[in-house]
């Protein structure tokens, strides 16, 4: 559904969108995720036709962004970042005015408004000034207005930015909801919301794209090893010795509390060393309080890719 | 033209959903009824002409003012985007936004007409000249507001856009005023330029198709310019 080819813009000597790639198939949550300044919004902008790139190409629904202008634009809906609303209008009255905008057919008009409002879970405040509102209502007025022409593709930029975490819940499962209908491209920098709505995740920096699979994919890939964290009781200087003896262990951290001894080993990619690590400690007379693995998560992921730029293309 | 209606329609709602309109059409009664009651008394004719003179000047200063939120509001508070990426033309945007504006600035001087029964109460007044001086009027408004449209495009500051516009407004009303009466070809260029020679003629009763033409052509190249200006953000 969209297809974008060698895109980059460049501001002053800066590339805001570095020469990227990438598809977002039909039917699809993609998640563009990425650190502040990391070109989200850019992309989204030339996807929507808002400014041109400076190379490259991009389609949409099989339409040029820069050719096609208006066919592109008839089969997206956009909410931008902060979602700007007119703010002396009503919610109802803004909805239409997007509606005739968006040549929604006269007969199909009230129809299309009526659902979106119904799907939006905005009816009790339909008839209220938009300046007015709280932020999670303007941000679903906005997604309203994404969804009343009925477009095949929607651009979600930061769909549940500044949100508190019911609404949080509430606009994610709207999204979810809407994923159903329609191919869905949304940018965030919330790794929870990637791994919970997203078939697909592209991670991006500095206008680069570091990475893209399934977020599932990227956490088993990306598993530098994981981490295992022991409380023992017994004597710490031999337990850390044994410890170390063991095949695939990369590091022992020791923390020496007296009595009880912390440790965190690191092991090597894709290693399950649990087993060895009890019957080592057991043969070193040491009594095991606690053992712990802790998982790599997408946060994880993400840290490392965009403060290492690790080029983890896949 | 459908989108051009949709956007007349929500332009002229917002205008009188915030209190600009009505400042603007209070202020412009204030000073055109003032300039309107002292010409009278000091010509002691029943004609608008004399004050219709000093009315250029006002409309010089508020038809900016009007014109100065079109572009420049959505540009700062990022309306435009979700605007500019709906299906519509910049062309029907531009110009549903122009007659708006211009609606507006009809709206403003319709009150003037109290002032024609005023002078048909208190003495003959010649009607051709004051159809004639409407007609020019309305015309010289759709140039103001099409000055103003545009400079409102160029920016996100709604007060740097009133002052331009403000500013190339008078210069070419002093234009006009400075070159009339003066020979030689400098000054017939200037005087063609400046709106003042064109809409003197207008008050004095005479519609004339080189004034028409001045003022229709120059709002229809400036709304033009402005559409440019619209689209340039999409040009590579
Ligand atoms: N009009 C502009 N002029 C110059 N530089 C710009 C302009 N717009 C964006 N940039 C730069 O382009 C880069 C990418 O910006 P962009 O808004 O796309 O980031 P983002 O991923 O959306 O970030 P955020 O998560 O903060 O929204 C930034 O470094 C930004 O400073
Ligand atoms: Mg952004």
């Amino acid at each position: 559904m969209i297809k974008v080819e060698q895109l980059a813009k460049r501001y002053a000597d800066v590339f805001a969108v570095d020469h990227i790639s990438f598809e977002v198939n039909q039917g699809e949550i993609l998640g563009l995720l990425g650190p502040n300044g990391a070109g989200k919004t850019t992309t989204m902008r030339i996807l929507t036709c808002y400014m041109p790139a400076t190379s490259g190409t991009a389609t949409v629904a099989g339409y040029d962004v820069f050719r096609d202008s208006i066919s592109v634009r008839k089969q997206i809906g956009y909410l931008p970042e902060n979602v700007p609303l007119y703010p002396e209008m009503r919610v109802k009255e803004y909805l239409t005015f997007r509606a005739k905008l968006k040549k929604v057919p006269h007969r199909e008009r009230k129809l299309k408004i009526d659902e979106c409002i119904e799907k939006c879970r905005i009816k009790e405040v339909q008839n209220q000034i938009i300046g007015t509102l709280s932020k999670g209502y303007r941000q679903r007025v906005g997604l309203a207005d994404t969804l009343v022409h009925d477009p095949k593709i929607l651009i979600l930029d930061e769909p549940t930015i500044g949100l508190d975490p019911n609404q949080i819940r509430q606009v994610r499962q709207l999204i979810k909801e809407l994923g159903e209908k329609h191919t869905i491209l949304l940018s965030t920098h919330i790794l929870p919301e990637v791994e919970m709505l997203c078939g697909r995740v592209i991670i991006i920096n500095k206008g680069k794209i570091v990475a893209m699979d399934t977020p599932s994919n990227l956490e088993s890939q990306l598993k530098s090893g994981s981490n295992i964290v022991l409380e023992v009781r017994g004597n710490g200087e031999k337990i850390k010795n044994a410890l170390s003896s063991i095949k695939g262990v990369k590091k022992v951290v020791w923390h020496d509390k007296g009595e009880v001894n912390n440790f965190a080993v690191e092991a090597e990619k894709g290693m399950d060393i649990r087993e060895d690590i009890f019957s080592n400690i057991v043969k070193n007379n040491g009594v095991i309080r606690e053992m712990k693995q802790i998982a790599v998560t997408l946060e994880e992921i993400f840290h490392q890719i965009t403060t290492q730029e690790q080029e983890v293309m896949t | 033209m459908t989108s051009t209606g949709t956007i007349f329609q929500r332009e002229i709602n917002a205008y009188f959903l915030s209190p600009i309109a009505y400042v603007i059409i209070a202020v412009f009664m204030v000073f055109s009824g003032y300039f309107f009651s002292v010409m009278l008394g000091l010509t002691q004719e029943a004609t608008l002409r004399y004050s219709l003179a000093y009315t250029q000047f006002i409309l010089s200063i508020l038809t900016p003012v009007i014109t100065m939120r079109l572009f420049a509001e959505e540009n700062k508070t990022g309306t435009i985007e979700p605007l500019m990426t709906a299906p519509v033309t910049d062309f029907a945007v531009v110009f549903g936004k122009f007659l708006s504006a211009w609606a507006l600035y009809n709206i403003m001087i319709a009150p003037t007409a109290f002032y024609i029964i005023f002078l048909a109460w208190v003495g003959s007044p010649d009607y051709g000249a004051i159809i004639s001086s409407y007609i020019g009027l309305i015309l010289m408004g759709g140039l103001f507001v099409a000055i103003g449209l545009l400079v409102s495009a160029a920016t996100k500051n709604q007060i740097v856009a009133a002052v331009i516009g403000i500013v190339a407004l008078l210069i070419l009303l002093v234009i006009g005023l400075a070159s009339t009466g003066n020979e030689g070809w400098f000054y017939s260029c200037l005087s063609y330029l400046g709106t003042y020679d064109h809409w003197d003629t207008f008050t004095k009763g005479l519609i004339d198709t080189r004034d028409v033409v001045y003022y229709s052509s120059f709002t229809a190249l400036l709304i033009f310019v402005a559409v440019r200006i619209v689209e340039s953000r999409r040009w590579r």
